[in-house]
């Protein structure tokens, strides 16, 4: 292929990726004088930062000023069932706060204390109110606040911009190849370092919190120059997710509806959490409904169960489901209207207020709201380096939800949020250090790109074969299905062969029309990824046989010491999958003091 | 794959869809047809009242129309400053007629309605050319806040209309006693309803705390901004009563001095 | 419970030629028009063009116009429609087209990079920075916009006038710039820019913007009309003038 077909553009730092992660990268990659490239596959500002709804979780202590990084770490860790990197975390809990400032220094305006500063409220797991946030809107004012500032400081954006396959030159990276949505045609990056911050892959499952981007693309990217991925089957199902009408099924509802005291119950009319504290949650966790309301009052009572970690309650509504104490529409009640009044509602949860009432018509300041688990969120990812974001792959930094460590088995609400930014900063300051010092020329190996060129438009080469949009409705169930909140043995397996028939029919895809803004060609093309990262998250639940956080195993109930000490760690190699379980970093004993003293 | 990459356009033009004037399926004419039916209504009828210089006057019930009455000839002078020959009316209409003039609420009615410029949402602007408000003459509605302060006066005497509407002669001598009438209301819901209006001005919400950036460091200013503000949300509604409260007020007046109707006296 | 079918008649087409076609699909309790797009792409048309994200009014992607109104669609349910009548979806007009209900909305981005950035005043004595709810509600309000640019579209200023595109920067950048002129801690002044650049004389309040705002955002009342009396304030008043003359 001649090499005027592609646009090539030459960079220093290309961040693949314009959410809160990705943005955060590239100010600080640029602000490191390199130059630096920002691609998203939407437009910019669209990403799912977009749509964090609760706050982000910084121990600035503004409402409670018993609360400091140690004790953030402390729910951190735990809330992850002490599977995350304890690195990661120390550093997220100690650097989140400044980073929370630093986005009011560049415009982010908060809810506000009486004495002006930063308002923080409570969220499942946090031992005190401590997420920043903007009403129901809080990443929205996060994404604008850094696409303002990246603006501003003339970083070059690639918008609707996607970015296929990385490119390596002695094991190194030294290029990226996609193309531009708008027109079909590719384009090429030359660059000595890439940071990934595409997020996740919810986008396999059928319901979903998830946007048509999450289609695990940064993922593949890794795995397809041989990145390790760790802890990929921790998959977090959203306990809250909207399951009516069918067309919104899945929808968010922000776990700040609990926060700000709505409660779950069953068709019984009984609030079914206080039957579901588990032994490692007992002695911070009310066991009363009065203790419960009260401690929304007083933080010096125990919490109320409805904030229990995620996995928890998702696991709990589950059964209540199961048990036929479910809601009319398979999901169970969410009730702040008996709770608080209309205005408080209004005020403190616009955005849902407002979803509810014009997708589902239902008034959450009158009615109780029907709500069920949803997919939401992958711990699990790139395997990086605590301090630099760095990959196994050099010149590959990652940073957000594609990268994994911070979260552990289960993550914390609002802990997503400063991750990106905490991480996103580190990820390019060291991407700019990497590229400044890295030495020697980088070549492009254009035989590379013209395969991947080809590959990319076999879908219109293909004649009468499948439909993209059908391949992806069936990975969706299939792993709704059989890789959901509650998994077997016999179900993965199952599944493993559904989605190798997927991956045979892919083959066999075929598009219409052209190359001009054609999301059919799209689709096929994130089939690649969605699959890929299916078969990875199966095979790592496979490997994994206890329960713990995200991953539950029918065939496993119990979480496993064994377990417990280790990370399932997939990589690719020429195509084939390969796992290993690894061990994880020993936590030094000044942080581990801060586990014992709290029992 | 050469072809496919041929298929790419080189123009940027905006759809051929877009030479309908609107996809609406609505009846948007509606609204427009409405602001100018009303408006029209209230103009000739204004005109006409200001310029026929009679029937303005029953003690104790003066039309908004003419008051302040500033000249010598008047029916019921408020000040007599000097002799005009033609109608009072013309004395001080000017400032109210000016205030809704560039009111922002009635320039986006009358530049919907009147100019179609657009017509409704959505639909084709009426005109090729547009310039908006940046030249001579519409670049003169900037002085709006002006016309705020004069009307704002003219409802402080019409204020006072409304008390001295309590002040009824006793027929026969000249003495005035302690009365109401369905007149009194009347002048006193007009007084009203022009405040509701004047007070919930765009300009004057700017002047008592809009234009500040830091609210919380004034909290007398802050709280008068949130006043207005609230009456600032139903600028148009209370352009609209008022409106029509004030042209029902001349009538009223004018028929009860025209011999039609009788007013009503409560005591 | 039968299934009755809704038919939709979605412009197919680019800068270059289109039309609108007819399709043809079952209609879903609680659907709204961004299912049944989403219907007509798996089933009937899967190079039919649309941008999406969020599916829940929160990423401002989806804009387009749904029987001639400026709307999201992922926000329009279709119980709004009278069943059985045809629903018509045309891309934004005021934007060149791409393709189907796709248009290259650069312009709003372009006008963004050369608004005047954010220029905080020194921090307080303790090295915080103190801001009272009371101020920052006002700014609040404006950060809700998810750039949809519905408003953009619909301001006729550009709609119907190609030209001003030029010299207008329409009511989101408005939004944008009361938003930072009103920010408690800012301390630059805009008002030329305003007055100058982002041609706020060109917006004669005709309030569509307003209307179509899927956030609820009082635009001309809170932001522009504001803006402007701020710009009076600087160029227009005598009385203003004059104080500021004498202050100096
Ligand atoms: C509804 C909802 C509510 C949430 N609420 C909260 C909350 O309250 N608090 C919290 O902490 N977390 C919350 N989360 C989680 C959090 O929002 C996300 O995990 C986080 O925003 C991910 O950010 P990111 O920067 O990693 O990626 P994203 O913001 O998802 O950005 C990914 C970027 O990568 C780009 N991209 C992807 N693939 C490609 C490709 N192939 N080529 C080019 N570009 C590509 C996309 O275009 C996009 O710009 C919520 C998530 C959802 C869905
Ligand atoms: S009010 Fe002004 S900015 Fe808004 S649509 Fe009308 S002319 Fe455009
Ligand atoms: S101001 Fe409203 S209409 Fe305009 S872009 Fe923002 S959200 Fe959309
Ligand atoms: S009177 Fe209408 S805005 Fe001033
Ligand atoms: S899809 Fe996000 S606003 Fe419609």
């Amino acid at each position: 292929m001649a090499a005027d077909k592609y646009e090539t553009h030459e960079y220093d730092v290309v961040v693949i990726g314009a959410g809160g992660a990705g943005l955060r990268a590239a100010i600080e990659a640029s602000a490191q004088g390199v130059k630096t490239a920002l691609i998203c596959k939407s437009l910019l500002g669209k990403a799912h930062t977009v749509m964090a709804e609760g706050g982000i979780a910084a121990a600035l202590g503004n409402v409670y000023s018993e609360d400091n990084w140690q004790v953030h770490f402390r729910d951190t860790m735990r809330g992850g069932k002490m599977l995350n990197n304890w690195r990661m975390a120390q550093l997220h809990a100690q650097e989140a706060p400044d980073r929370v400032l630093e986005l009011e220094e560049w415009g982010a305006l908060f809810d506000r204390t009486p004495d002006g500063r930063i308002l923080q409220r409570d969220f499942g797991g946090h031992r005190y109110a401590r997420l920043a946030h903007v009403g129901d809107r809080t990443g929205l004012e996060m994404i604008r606040t850094l696409q303002q500032h990246a603006v501003h400081k003339g970083i070059d954006v690639y918008m609707e911009c996607n970015i296929q396959r990385l490119l390596i030159d002695g094991g190194r990276i030294c290029g990226a190849f996609g193309y531009w949505r708008e027109s079909g045609r590719f384009v090429l990056f030359k660059t000595k370092a890439v940071v990934v911050a595409t997020g996740g892959g919810g986008k396999a499952w059928k319901f979903t919190s998830n946007s048509w981007e999450y289609t695990g693309d940064g993922i593949t990217l890794a795995t397809d120059v041989g990145a390790d991925l760790i802890d990929i089957e921790m998959v977090q199902f959203h306990p809250t997710g909207m399951v009516w009408p069918p067309s919104v099924r899945g929808i968010l509802v922000t776990e700040g509806v609990r926060g700000d005291g709505g409660t779950l119950k069953n068709s019984e009319g009984k609030r079914f959490m206080f039957n579901y504290i588990p032994d490692f949650f007992k002695a911070e966790t009310a066991d009363s409904e009065k203790e419960a309301d009260a401690w929304y009052e007083d933080k010096k009572n125990r919490r109320t169960p409805d904030l229990l970690p995620r996995d928890e309650v998702a696991r709990a509504i589950n059964s209540e489901v199961k048990a036929g104490r479910g809601s009319p529409h398979g999901g169970v009640l969410l009730d702040i209207a008996s709770r608080r009044s209309p205005d408080y509602i209004k005020k403190r949860l616009p955005s849902m207020y407002h979803q509810f009432k014009e997708l589902a018509d239902v008034d959450i300041t009158k009615e109780a709201m029907e709500v069920g688990p949803t997919c939401h969120y992958f711990m699990g990812g790139v395997r990086v380096n605590a301090d630099t974001a760095a990959s196994t792959v050099p010149g590959l930094f990652a940073a957000g939800e594609v990268a994994a460590g911070l979260h552990g088995a289960n993550r914390l609400g609002g802990n997503s949020l400063s991750d990106l930014v905490v991480f996103g900063r580190r990820a390019g300051l060291s991407a700019a250090e990497y590229a400044k010092a890295s030495a020697g020329k980088l070549t492009i190996d254009l035989g590379q790109v013209e395969e991947v060129a080809n590959t990319l438009l076999a879908p219109f080469n293909n004649n009468g074969g499948e439909n993209p949009y059908t391949i992806h409705a069936n990975l969706q169930d299939c792993m709704q299905n059989l890789v959901g909140i509650i998994r077997t043995e016999k179900e993965l397996r199952q599944a493993l062969e559904e989605i190798e028939k997927l991956k045979q029919r892919l083959k066999r895809v075929s598009v219409e029309g052209h190359r001009q803004y054609n999301p059919g060609w799209h689709l096929a093309l994130d089939l690649h990824s969605l699959l890929s990262v299916s078969e990875a998250v199966t095979l790592a639940a496979i490997e994994r046989k206890e329960s713990r956080g995200g991953h539950t195993r029918e065939d496993y109930p119990d979480p496993d010491p064994k377990f417990g000490k280790v990370n399932i760690v997939i990589r690719k190699k020429n195509a084939e999958w390969s796992l290993a379980q690894e061990p994880l970093s020993e936590m030094p004993d000044d942080l581990k003091v801060l586990f014992e003293e709290k029992k | 794959m050469s072809e496919q990459v041929a298929t790419v356009p080189t123009t940027r033009a905006r759809g051929l869809y877009q030479q309908v004037a609107t996809l609406r399926k609505d009846a948007w004419w509606v609204e427009p047809a409405l602001t100018v039916t009303m408006l029209t209504t209230f103009i000739v009828y204004t005109t006409w009242a200001a310029l026929v210089n009679v029937h303005y006057f029953v003690d104790p019930y003066l039309s908004p129309f003419y008051s302040p009455c500033l000249s010598t000839n008047c029916a019921h002078p408020t000040f007599a400053l000097f002799n005009w020959p033609l109608s009072p009316a013309m004395l001080i209409l000017w400032a109210p007629a000016g205030f809704r003039l560039t009111c922002y609420y009635y320039r986006k009615a009358y530049y919907r309605s009147f100019w179609l410029s657009p017509p409704a949402c959505a639909v084709r602007d009426g005109h090729k050319v547009y310039s908006g408000e940046t030249r001579f003459p519409l670049l003169f509605q900037n002085l709006h806040r002006y016309f705020f302060y004069f009307a704002t006066i003219v409802v402080l005497f019409l204020w006072w209309d409304a008390l001295k509407a309590f002040r009824f002669p006793v027929p026969g001598s000249h003495a005035y006693t302690f009365g109401m009438g369905v007149g009194t209301l009347v002048l006193l819901a007009n007084a009203a309803l022009l405040s509701l209006y004047s007070f919930s001005c765009h300009s004057c919400r700017h002047l008592c705390g809009g234009g500040l950036d830091v609210l919380s460091r004034s909290p007398g200013r802050l709280k008068l901004w949130q006043k207005v503000s609230r009456l600032n949300e139903n600028h148009m509604l209370f352009a609209w009563i008022s409106l029509i409260g004030v042209m029902i007020t001349d009538l009223y007046v004018r028929l009860l001095s025209m011999g039609y109707i009788t007013d009503l006296r409560f005591f | 419970m039968a299934a009755t079918d809704v038919t939709m008649r979605v412009w197919r087409g680019d800068a270059a030629g289109g039309e609108f076609k007819e399709y043809r699909v079952p209609a879903q309790e609680g659907m709204v028009v961004l299912d049944v797009v989403h219907t007509i792409q798996a089933t009937q048309a899967p190079d039919l063009a649309v941008r999406w994200n969020c599916k829940a009014g929160k990423c401002g992607s989806c804009s387009a116009e749904i029987n001639g109104k400026p709307r999201l669609m992922c926000m329009t349910r279709m119980n709004t429609f009278q069943p059985g009548e045809p629903i018509t979806i045309a891309p934004v007009k005021t934007f060149p087209l791409i393709k189907d209900l796709v248009t290259d909305v650069s312009f709003n981005y372009e006008k963004a990079k050369a608004i005047p950035p954010l220029k905080l005043k020194p921090k307080e004595a303790d090295g915080t920075r103190r801001m009272f709810q009371e101020d920052v509600d006002r700014v609040q309000e404006f950060h809700k916009c998810i750039e949809c640019f519905l408003c953009q579209n619909v301001c006729h200023v550009i709609r119907d006038h190609e030209e001003n595109k030029q010299w207008f920067a329409g009511p989101r950048l408005f939004v944008r710039l009361a938003s930072l002129e009103m920010h408690p801690l800012d301390i630059a002044d805009r008002s030329e820019f305003i007055k100058d650049h982002a041609g706020l004389g060109f917006c004669n309040i005709t309030k569509c913007c307003t209307e179509v705002c899927p956030e609820n955002i009082h635009i001309t009342d809170n932001a522009i009309i504001p803006l402007k009396e701020r710009v009076v304030d600087e160029y227009f008043d005598p009385v203003m003038w004059l104080l500021r003359k004498l202050k100096k």
